[in-house]
């Protein structure tokens, strides 16, 4: 992970609309829709024309994309806000939108809404209401203008966060006043692979094969070690747009696999801006004709598996002495292994083998600048006795507001009895 | 290919004071919409102002042929989002030529029932969900399904974003701007249970407003499928089976409702509309019986039922209404292919007029 910035305030950016992205990977995904721009359009010669816009291969107008890319700025004041929620699965992403009377600027000017949780297996058909009440707000890049992209959580009519609302106790955690103080800092590496469309099988594979082991891939170039950069390319400047904290992308190791990195936000902050740029990966994907996964291991086998590796500093760590309290927190985490490991994402154990640049999910190691272990602190942070850890457990399908909960609430607020301290630290190799 | 782009996205207000008015009205079918354009000596905004037209009716099975002039009357004007500038699409109704509303015209009598006074002193406001799904052109089968098969079940689709789960956002998303253009009151969108299948919002609007603001916004959306090549659908139930159907509830409400005390006001409403419940089925969209079974989130068609945040009632009254003591109730029975001036006169003449 690259070197820890100031955190930027959400939502402050003045990048002008985007126009649409570059040509979309999968040629033939969207045959019998208008979705792609006609580039040989001005090349075309005279030949015969069609007087209707029916297939997007043909097309001579584009007048959907003409629609779509409109800005109603000057004929109306209202705008477009796109709701977003977790689903009951917990990592389904859902939105709807609604119009809104003029441009806002804080998510306390939106109103609470509702919506139907029996068709996202939240709530029961005779009392299927769910409110949802406006926690951030950021730009939305795919309708421009003065268009927002709201990230919400989900409570009953009484009021209660529902169980699947994991943003709740994390915004509980992050103000508790000893957090707040420590500053919490993350950054966290969102790992991912693209399928295609109707098999499922990674882009870029062959379906019913498998592409040259791994070796070439990682941060590789070239049309057969790269697989769908345009999505990657696309959404981060999208994230940019809309106002995300992204810090960078990389190609992963395995083909097909892509990494992001959010940060370093603050506190809660982390959580909604991770699963804001998850929304808009999957919209992206969605337009690309591509399926996004997040599953930690989508290939049994020797192949990588997807992480989301959580870098995380406080105000102590990153000040003078920061090296002890760093030590103190991986004490801290090294008590408190299982808890952390059940929370860190479905399917964790099959991707936590020990191989593949990972720890196995039994035993808790640590260690500077080992990717086999669970937390790595790197020599940055070793040599100038400050810095941050890096927590590798995580999976791809992680909730960000429960990891950054957890990771506060353990190295900040728990404390664990003298005892119990002296031999963690024995066990992990620790002299705190 | 270039030049007819061009042509297409010519702005004529450099040129001439002409504008283009394209005139709709509803078909022979009650459900076909119709449109032909003609153009203006110079821009107009008032209805009033636009010339009275005619159409062939023959051709559209509201007239006969031997007397098959059918006289079209404009009611409302919005902006063109497909022409631009200062062009117009004019929303009509149709008459004989000696003046009388034709049988198909529903907007007269909705006109006439919201005009009575006590109807609007009580200021009846209108919000459509108009649901719709998505069908590919030659094989008409839902977009995005496997020609010859079917997707997973119904579960991630409602709401939801991705390649595998989401059919045809660009065609919603184009419509919800080119509404916004065209100065429809449009509130919101969602993508549906079934996939393919999704939703758009209008209102609220007053009295025949509702009914004007939808079907313009029924026919932006054809224009719009019409470009993508992709057909629009508005059967109510237009995959048998463990498929959720498309209706169009709405949501109403009146002055008497929205003040304090509404919420007696809405029960007493509720009551009439129980027992006017088999007249308000046969109005409420041809082939309902198909989509309202009492599964998939609908009453059944021949009981009558009311309840707060209930999916499976006829009427739904949201929380916020009950808590608040006043509010608005949900009519969950109409199909996606009503008629919703009939609809919308039909649940104020219901509420407002009739005594039992």
């Amino acid at each position: 992970m690259a070197q820890i910035l100031v955190p930027s305030t959400q939502w402050q950016m003045r990048v002008p609309k985007c126009s649409t992205f570059g040509s979309p990977i999968a040629t033939k995904i969207w045959g019998s829709l208008l979705l792609k721009q006609n580039m040989k359009e001005a090349a075309k010669s005279a030949g015969k024309f069609r007087v209707l816009a029916l297939h997007s291969e043909n097309s001579t107008v584009n007048r959907t994309e003409k629609l779509l890319n409109m800005d109603i700025t000057p004929y109306t004041d209202k705008i477009i806000a796109e709701y977003i929620w977790i689903g009951g699965s917990g990592i389904d992403m859902r939105s709807k939108s609604r119009t809104i009377s003029k441009p806002v600027e804080h998510p306390s000017e939106l109103p609470k809404w509702n919506y139907d949780g029996s068709s996202t297996g939240q709530a029961p058909g005779e009392d299927s209401e769910v409110i949802l009440y406006p926690q951030a707000i950021f730009k939305d890049p795919f309708r421009g203008g003065n268009n927002i992209l709201v990230i919400c959580d989900a409570y009953t009519p009484a009021g209660e966060p529902i169980p699947t609302n994991k943003r709740h106790k994390a915004a509980e955690i992050f103000s508790n006043k000893k957090v707040v103080d420590e500053v919490p800092w993350f950054g966290i590496e969102q790992e991912y692979t693209l399928l295609q469309q109707n098999v499922k099988w990674p882009l870029g594979w062959p379906v019913g094969g498998y592409p040259g082991p791994q070796g070439p891939y990682y941060c590789g170039a070239g049309a057969d070690k790269s697989f769908g950069r345009d999505i990657s390319d696309a959404h981060y400047k999208a994230c940019l747009y809309a106002g995300i904290n992204i810090s960078g992308t990389n190609g992963e190791v395995m083909p097909g696999q892509w990494e992001y990195q959010v940060g370093p936000s603050v506190g809660i902050e982390a959580g909604d801006h991770i699963w804001c740029s998850r929304y808009i990966l999957e919209r992206i994907t969605e337009q690309a004709g591509v399926v996004l996964s997040l599953d930690p291991k989508p290939i049994e086998g020797d192949w990588n598996g997807a992480g989301c590796h959580t870098n995380y500093s406080t105000k102590s760590m990153r000040e003078e002495g920061g090296f002890e309290v760093i030590k103190k927190a991986i004490l801290n985490l090294s008590l408190r292994h299982k808890e952390h490991i059940s929370a860190y994402g479905e399917g964790n154990e099959r991707r936590l083998t020990g191989k593949h640049e990972t720890a196995s999910i039994d035993s808790f190691s640590w260690g500077v600048a080992n990717r086999g272990c669970s937390i790595r602190v790197g020599r940055d942070t070793e040599k100038n006795g400050k810095g941050y850890l890096e927590d590798r457990r995580p999976a791809s399908n992680m909730d960000p507001y429960v990891v950054t909960g957890l990771l506060a609430e353990t190295t900040i607020l728990y404390e664990p009895t003298l005892e119990a301290e002296a031999l963690a630290a024995q066990k992990v190799a620790l002299k705190v | 290919m270039s030049l007819i782009n061009d042509f297409i996205k010519f702005n004529l207000n450099e040129t001439t004071r002409k504008s283009i008015a394209e005139y709709l009205w509803i078909g022979g079918s009650g459900m076909d919409l119709r449109s032909k354009a003609r153009t203006l000596p110079e821009p107009v905004t008032d209805p009033a102002k636009l010339p009275l037209w005619n159409f062939d009716g023959s051709s559209t099975d509201q007239a006969p042929g031997d007397d098959s002039e059918v006289i079209l009357l404009p009611q409302a004007i919005f902006r063109d989002p497909f022409r631009g500038g200062s062009n117009i699409l004019v929303m009509c109704d149709t008459y004989t030529p000696a003046g009388d509303p034709i049988p198909t015209n529903k907007r007269f009598s909705a006109d006439k029932i919201f005009n009575h006074p006590d109807v609007a002193a009580e200021e009846p406001w209108f919000g459509i969900e108009q649901e719709y799904t998505l069908l590919q052109k030659d094989t008409k089968w839902p977009l995005g399904w496997p020609v010859g098969g079917f997707p997973g079940p119904q579960g991630p689709y409602y709401c939801g974003v991705g390649a595998d789960k989401s059919f045809g956002r660009d065609i919603v998303d184009a419509h919800y701007k080119a509404c916004l253009y065209a100065g429809i009151n449009i509130s919101g969108i969602n993508g549906e249970v079934m996939p393919a299948q999704w939703e758009f919002q209008v209102g609220p609007a007053t009295g025949i407003s509702a009914g004007d603001q939808l079907w313009v916004a029924r026919y932006i959306l054809e224009r719009i499928t019409e470009i993508a090549g992709v057909v629009l659908s508005f059967d109510p139930k237009p995959i048998p089976g463990d498929w959720n159907g498309a209706g169009a509830h709405t949501n109403y409400s009146t002055k008497s409702m929205r003040n304090d005390g509404g919420i007696d006001v809405i029960r007493k409403a509720i009551e009439k509309l129980g027992l006017r419940h088999e007249q308000h089925i046969a109005a409420y969209g041809e082939g309902n019986d198909r989509r309202l079974t009492g599964r998939h989130e609908t009453a059944d068609i021949n009981s009558f039922s009311w309840g707060v945040a209930n999916r499976g009632a006829s009427i739904r009254v949201g929380r916020d209404t009950e808590k608040a003591g006043k509010g608005y109730f949900e009519d969950r029975r109409p199909a996606s292919n009503m008629d919703p001036y009939v609809v919308t006169s039909m649940i104020a003449e219901t509420t407002i007029l009739w005594k039992p």
